[in-house]
């Protein structure tokens, strides 16, 4: 067996492995030395020296550069074995166990769908109003989610689109009073426009180009917004957003929670349903084209720039609504909740979650908006905790929680007894 | 138009420009190798005006002169932030060379707050006011109105580096190691170049020279908190496209083009749309030029 070396290194912890992990500590305690250890108090001009902390990085990081090994021999271990290919039963991944029962697949989706349904009956309204951020979060996921796992154009700047729904109902309701549900759609034409809009002069850029050019927009979209109080009134934002209501009724503040949950769990499903037959169609197939191949899906006469501008049209107007859906819930917009860190934070929960994958896009988003929220009990830690949670992630799911997996068309061997005979 | 002020517009722009041009370098030249564009670059800046800032307080105690216990920070901040950057590569992003390239973009980003927030944790979140240790130039006395002191030495510095980082890049082994696994990893790797060794030196230039610019502008602004890098990241970063993400002397044209824009602007029009002239200069020149000022029109083959 090949891989007894690792199942060696993975059993015995050697002498090589305590040297290299004290010279590992010793490492860390000199990089950590200044910022850790030293804390200049520049109003009384004083220095406290904290050596207990330089003892706890010493200790954790000897002990975690042992596990963080381990793990890395495992997982490289187990690429190894994938690149032997056949000569190993190949694990089946949870996904993949699914697909084969469809059966207990679909049972656990009705399962889910009705906690969902159920989830603000339940809970509190506090909980319900987590939710409800998150589940926008999915569907932000979802659309950016059709242009860098579909199309493979990376947009960095995808929070514009959601503002811009936010600010076209606040901006409707506040001059011309105009409700929910006719802003619902309008937000999401508008930014549908703005980012065809952006996209035209930038269609000739590519990769990450085309990311610090969304990402300038976003920026001075923000900045626009920020200043030109005329419009949009400045930092203070615009308050006093109505809340949704149904049939004219006067809803109060946890009846209007619970119904905006259930409008947004509608709408993340029909997103859902929506990506899915895009998926197949004819136009989610020349977006995945471009993605792979730019000249070679030209040669088959697709046309980049078309491709490129519906990829930015579908995508925006989902941001849109999402919007418009935000601003009738917090009652209350101002350009900080559309700052580039946002965008950023979107962009996570699609790689996440696995490129190009509905699952994924959606567990990306769950946990990124929830996890900060229930580590509030480590408050201050939270976001360091987040922080390594991204990385340690990535490292040993380069490919997401959930990665997206291929259509395959398979070429099914004949028996060979009739191949004989057909020939 | 007033042509002393235009001066001073002029001046103030080139050493914003140069601060940019020694962020921008480590981003191009991370990003020429490996494609990755290093959002915790910007955490590596901050990291180093934290060292200069802790280090610098602490000599302050022995008497030192103010020119020697900047020059001992300084290179303290060279020092730790070279180490923070060797260890980040080493941690965050080679086990993901084979990976998605927007993997290691995560992994970057997750670096970047974990970062911020260590610092942060360690540290404290109000701003640090940041000594004043350079002292007066006397030649400086007649036009000091239009350019200080912290001026002179953040134009001279970023000259200096310059020139050393193109000898270094054009005439070393490991300067033309660099070179040549950025053409072509593959190839470089067959022909002996270690390109594990040629990342990290990458990185640990490039975090050098970050600190040097981190060192250089807190001492001219007077004053840092954690959240600087971040900023400053995006800002370089914008430097680095604008000249060509990838080209050394491209990064350096684009931190200056972005200073003197942003000075100019704020200057002239307005100083609440300061970050929009940067990125609004920024699409200007991509939608004309693609790939940056200075930046390779790839031919794309089939």
């Amino acid at each position: 067996m090949s891989n007894t070396s690792t199942e060696q290194a993975n059993r015995f912890i050697s002498l090589k492995d305590i040297k290299k992990s004290s010279f590992i500590a010793l490492w860390f305690m000199f990089l950590t030395f200044p910022i850790m250890v030293i804390k200049v108090n520049t109003v009384n001009n004083t220095v406290e020296w904290r050596w207990a902390n330089m003892i706890i990085i010493g200790v954790a990081s000897f002990i975690l550069s042992h596990v963080w090994r381990l793990f890395m021999n495992r997982r490289d271990g187990k690429l190894s074995d994938e690149q032997k290919g056949g000569q190993t039963v190949e694990k089946l991944t949870l996904r993949q166990k699914l697909d084969q029962k469809p059966v207990v697949a679909k049972s656990l989706s009705y399962a889910v769908l009705v906690l969902a349904i159920i989830f603000p009956l339940i809970s509190g309204m506090y909980q319900t109003s987590i939710m409800i951020t998150a589940l926008l979060y999915v569907v932000l996921a979802l659309g950016l989610n059709i242009m860098i796992g579909l199309s493979g154009l990376l947009v960095l700047g995808y929070i514009v689109f959601y503002g811009v729904g936010a600010y076209t109902y606040a901006l409707l309701n506040l001059h011309f009073g105009v409700n929910f549900w006719v802003a619902l759609p309008i937000g999401g034409i508008f930014a549908m426009i703005i980012g065809i809009l952006i996209a035209i002069p930038v269609l000739r850029l590519q990769g990450d180009y085309l990311a610090i050019v969304t990402l300038a927009f976003g920026e001075i979209f923000r900045i626009v917004l920020e200043n030109w109080n005329d419009l949009s009134f400045g930092p203070s934002g615009i308050a006093n957003i109505p809340r949704p209501t149904i049939f004219g009724l006067d809803l109060n503040v946890s009846q209007a929670t619970n119904l905006t949950y259930f409008i947004v769990l509608a709408f993340v499903l029909v997103t859902i349903f929506v990506i899915k037959r895009l998926e197949d169609s004819r136009i989610g197939r020349s977006l995945v084209a471009m993605r792979e191949d730019e000249i070679a899906s030209e040669a088959m006469g697709i046309d980049m720039g078309k491709t490129k501008l519906v990829a930015f049209a579908l995508s925006t107007f989902w941001a849109g609504v999402a919007g418009v859906i935000f601003a009738g819930k917090t009652t209350f917009i101002n350009p900080s909740s559309f700052t580039m860190w946002e965008s950023i934070l979107v962009l996570c929960m699609v790689v996440l979650g696995g490129m190009g994958s509905i699952p994924g896009a959606i567990v990306g988003a769950l946990i990124i908006t929830l996890l900060p929220e229930y580590l509030r009990a480590f408050s201050e830690y939270r976001m360091v905790i987040f922080g390594v949670v991204l990385v340690l992630v990535m490292v040993f799911k380069p490919d997401g929680m959930i990665p997206s997996i291929r259509q395959k068309y398979e070429f099914k061997k004949k028996p060979e007894s009739n191949m004989k005979e057909a020939e | 138009m007033n042509g002393t002020y235009f001066i001073e517009l002029f001046l103030g722009g080139l050493t914003r420009g140069s601060i940019y041009a020694l962020i921008a370098l480590g981003y191009t030249m991370v990003y020429g190798i490996i494609q990755l564009i290093n959002f915790a670059h910007g955490e590596i800046y901050m990291i180093g005006a934290f060292t200069a800032l802790i280090v610098s307080s602490v000599l302050s105690f022995t008497g030192m002169s103010p020119v020697l216990i900047f020059i001992i920070a300084a290179i303290a901040a060279v020092v730790w932030a070279a180490g923070y950057g060797m260890t980040m590569e080493k941690i965050a992003y080679k086990p993901l060379r084979n990976a998605p390239r927007l993997s290691a973009l995560i992994s970057a980003i997750g670096m970047s707050l974990f970062l911020q927030n260590y610092v942060l944790l360690a540290q404290t979140s109000d701003f640090q006011p940041f000594p004043d240790l350079i002292p007066d130039l006397a030649f400086l006395k007649p036009i000091e109105t239009i350019m200080n002191t912290t001026q002179f030495i953040i134009l001279v510095t970023t000259a200096v580096v310059m020139v050393v980082f193109t000898l270094l890049i054009r005439y070393t082994k490991m300067g033309k190691a660099m070179r040549a696994t950025a053409q072509d990893m593959v190839m470089a790797q067959l022909v002996g170049i270690n390109i594990n060794k040629v990342i990290m030196f990458t990185f640990l230039l490039g975090s050098a020279t970050a600190a040097i610019g981190g060192v250089l502008i807190s001492s001219h602004i007077g004053q840092i908190n954690y959240y600087i890098g971040f900023l400053a990241g995006i800002k370089a970063f914008v430097a680095a496209v604008l000249g060509g993400i990838g080209s050394i002397p491209g990064a350096v044209l684009g931190g200056f083009v972005l200073g003197l824009t942003e000075s100019f602007g704020t200057g002239y029009i307005s100083s609440d749309y300061e970050d929009v002239f940067a990125f609004a200069i920024l699409i200007i020149i991509l939608i004309f030029r693609p790939s940056g000022l200075l930046g390779k029109t790839t031919r794309k083959k089939v």
